[in-house]
């Protein structure tokens, strides 16, 4: 997403040592470094396992646990369409199908133009309006193709 | 000045309240009327959003579905003073989707500033803590005991009994963590009351810190709600400001904070012991119980891990008394459960009420139906994790007990709604995708089993040995059930089987027109 710096394992460092005093640092540790550098590089690992003291092994091990840690750097725009069972009562499954053949993308699939990355979420908590989304972090309720096309075109101008 | 209510949950965001706000601000501004805008959480009359409420002499007057294009007109209309609308409900608090709850837990969600402690205070908040300090620990734990309140996650489990059992534990520190991962499919009463009043929270873990001795609550929540993060950030900004939280909680000489983390997208961590793991750092890997998290939790301390429901739940049990609350309810599900109507469904929202309704009342005449008009085919209740259940089943009354009777549970007390356009083999398949996609990998049943479950469900499509693959698929469901360490493994047979017994005709199609020959 916008606003993300370039890697600085100085930086990184800041933000692990920012931390260590809480208990259990190593997820807030990681959002923040997915907060600054939009993804969590490969290189904060060593230097993660080295500050909380625990192995390489075990440090990759938690990067790669969760969804939502970002190997590599999104798209400028991240849309998170619900796929559980509310959104497909309402037909999400057809429609984001439908959405992902036009702009030629698949889930967790990034626009050639960097400007957006399209990805699978379950449950946003908006069932009584599914389907669902999240656009860089925006709730949208009642989500069809049009809503879906504009935010795509929105997303390339900016 | 006039008071106007534009809500700032979640829901009312996802459709349009902000650009609704800002179109009555520039309304406002043009015509030189002075407002005063309170950003509220939501009533739960959700199918309403953007509900804005004008206060007048009368009571608050509301306007439902407002677009910013309709602000205008609501202006001509004198709105400020609750002038008659094509959009106006008149008072929100004669509906009847308001007057028929009894609500208890959401008692101030939707009505007050969600970051505002006076206004928390104004409306009774406050109340059960003082009543807790008055009574002391011990007795703190026998009126939540005698409330006969269960765990609202979806295990169920006592929670005064819990409370104990982390309260005798001998320790050096306890802890209060609370189970914001709320990750089932057509649930949002967590994220409402959070949104909505997240002081009663804050005051609810409070005294459960009081009652078991702990000087430190955490809140799990998930990545998935970021508004709420921000509703919660200010909350406990104010505690902490008004003397709520830190060294000595409203002049009680009792020491307590609580700090806010944040989870990153495991829907397993909705699980207590994998929520544990997740909050030390670790991967969100299930642990074997016992020993159970009261005894062995959070960094190895006795710890409390219960549902936001469950502890925003307990202010008002002190405030007004255990045996006020167990006056609710049927069976040995007392009290009240916020129902969240969800999915294919007219009027979606979130509806407290006591225990005992029965599913077809809260489907049909609650709920309205389905929102595409078409016949209701299942209403899958308590999450992923959950059984779905026909419309011949809709006389089973909503409490625990009657729930597990056929197989299936309340959960966190989500309904969805589908109409009859639905494959129940595909949501049969999407059961087993989903728990392959989130099982946590410990237990073999259910890390292997989910994709074998994925595949079997594949053969029954394409018409393989159908009759043989739907065995093997009741018996993977029963290795799962019985050979996998949490709820996740454990339950996601649950949707499965309920979609086998319930819908044999949709895992037949294949053979289906070989039949008709």
């Amino acid at each position: 997403m916008s606003g993300a710096v370039p890697w600085n394992e100085a930086r990184a460092q800041e933000i692990i040592d920012a931390h260590l005093g809480l208990e259990g640092p190593a997820l807030p540790i990681l959002h923040a470094i997915q907060e600054e550098f939009g993804y969590v590089p490969e290189a904060v690992v060593p230097q993660m396992a080295q500050s909380l003291n625990i192995s390489r092994a075990e440090m990759h091990g938690v990067v790669t646990f969760y969804h939502d840690f970002r190997h590599a750097p999104a798209g400028r725009h991240v849309l998170k369409l619900c796929r559980a069972e509310s959104c497909q009562s309402m037909g999400s499954e057809k429609i984001a199908k439908d959405f992902l053949e036009r702009i030629k993308l698949e889930w967790g699939g990034t626009a050639n133009d960097g400007s957006l990355t399209v990805e699978a979420v379950y449950c946003l908590g908006l069932c009584a309006h599914s389907p669902g989304a999240l656009y860089d972090g925006e709730p949208i309720g009642r989500v069809d193709g049009e809503i879906l096309d504009e935010l795509a075109s929105e997303a390339q101008k900016s | 000045m006039t008071k106007i209510y534009v809500p700032r949950d979640m829901a009312a965001l996802a459709v349009g309240a902000k650009r609704v706000l800002a179109a009555i601000e520039k309304e406002a501004s043009a015509r030189g009327e002075t407002i005063q805008i309170i950003r509220n959480g939501s009533r739960g009359l959700l199918w309403l959003e953007p509900l804005v409420e004008v206060e007048t002499p009368e009571g608050r007057i509301g306007y439902g579905n407002v677009k910013p294009s309709d602000v205008p007109s609501l202006f001509d209309a004198g709105f400020l003073k609750g002038g008659a609308h094509p959009l106006s409900i008149g008072k929100v608090e004669d509906h009847p989707y308001w007057a028929k709850q009894t609500r208890v837990t959401f008692e101030r969600v939707g009505i007050i500033d969600p970051v505002n402690l006076d206004d928390y205070v104004a409306h009774g908040g406050g109340q059960g803590l003082a009543k807790a300090f008055e009574i002391g620990p011990a007795k703190v734990i026998e009126e939540v005991t005698k409330s006969g309140l269960r765990g609202r996650g979806g295990a169920g489990f006592p929670a005064g009994i819990k409370w104990k059992t982390v309260a005798d534990a001998p320790a050096d520190r306890r802890y209060v963590v609370t189970n914001a991962d709320e990750g089932d499919s057509g649930t949002f009463a967590d994220r409402m009351v959070m949104e909505g009043d997240p002081f009663v929270l804050i005051e609810g873990m409070t005294i459960c810190g009081y009652a078991i001795g702990a000087s430190k609550g955490f809140i799990y929540l998930r990545a998935e709600y970021p508004q709420c993060a921000e509703v919660l950030t200010e909350a406990l900004e104010a505690a902490r400001k008004a003397g709520w939280l830190g060294e000595n909680v409203r002049g009680s000489g009792f020491a307590f904070d609580i700090e806010l983390r944040i989870g990153a997208g495991a829907y397993v961590c909705g699980e207590e012991t994998s929520l544990l793991e997740s909050l030390e750092g670790h991967r969100g890997i299930v642990r074997a119980k016992p020993p159970l998290p009261a005894h062995v939790g959070f960094m190895g301390r006795p710890t409390v891990v219960n549902n936001v429901l469950t502890l925003a739940t307990a202010p008002a049990i002190l405030a007004k008394g255990g045996e006020f609350y167990a006056s609710f309810g049927v069976g040995r599900s007392r009290g009240t459960m916020p129902l969240q109507i969800a999915g294919n469904v007219k009027y979606g929202g979130l509806y407290e009420t006591p225990f005992g309704l029965t599913l077809g009342e809260i489907v049909n005449d609650i709920g309205g139906g389905t929102l595409t008009g078409r016949p209701v085919r299942a209403v899958q209740c308590g999450g992923p994790l959950g059984a779905y259940v026909p419309p011949s089943l809709f006389d089973t009354p909503f409490d625990y007990e009657a729930f597990q009777k056929h197989d299936s549970l309340i959960g966190h007390g989500g309904l969805v709604v589908f109409d009859d356009t639905v494959d129940m083999m595909q949501m049969a398949r999407f059961g087993m995708e989903f728990c392959a996609i989130e099982s946590c990998g410990k237990c073999t049943p259910c890390r292997i089993g989910s994709t074998r479950g994925v595949e079997t469900i594949d053969k029954i499509v394409e018409g393989v040995d159908v009759e043989a693959n739907i065995e093997l698929l009741s018996d993977l469901c029963n290795t799962m059930k019985f050979g996998s360490l949490c709820a996740l493994g454990g339950f996601a047979p649950y949707p499965v089987e309920s979609a086998l017994r319930h819908y044999p005709e949709d895992f037949r199609k294949a053979t289906l027109p070989a039949a008709a020959e």
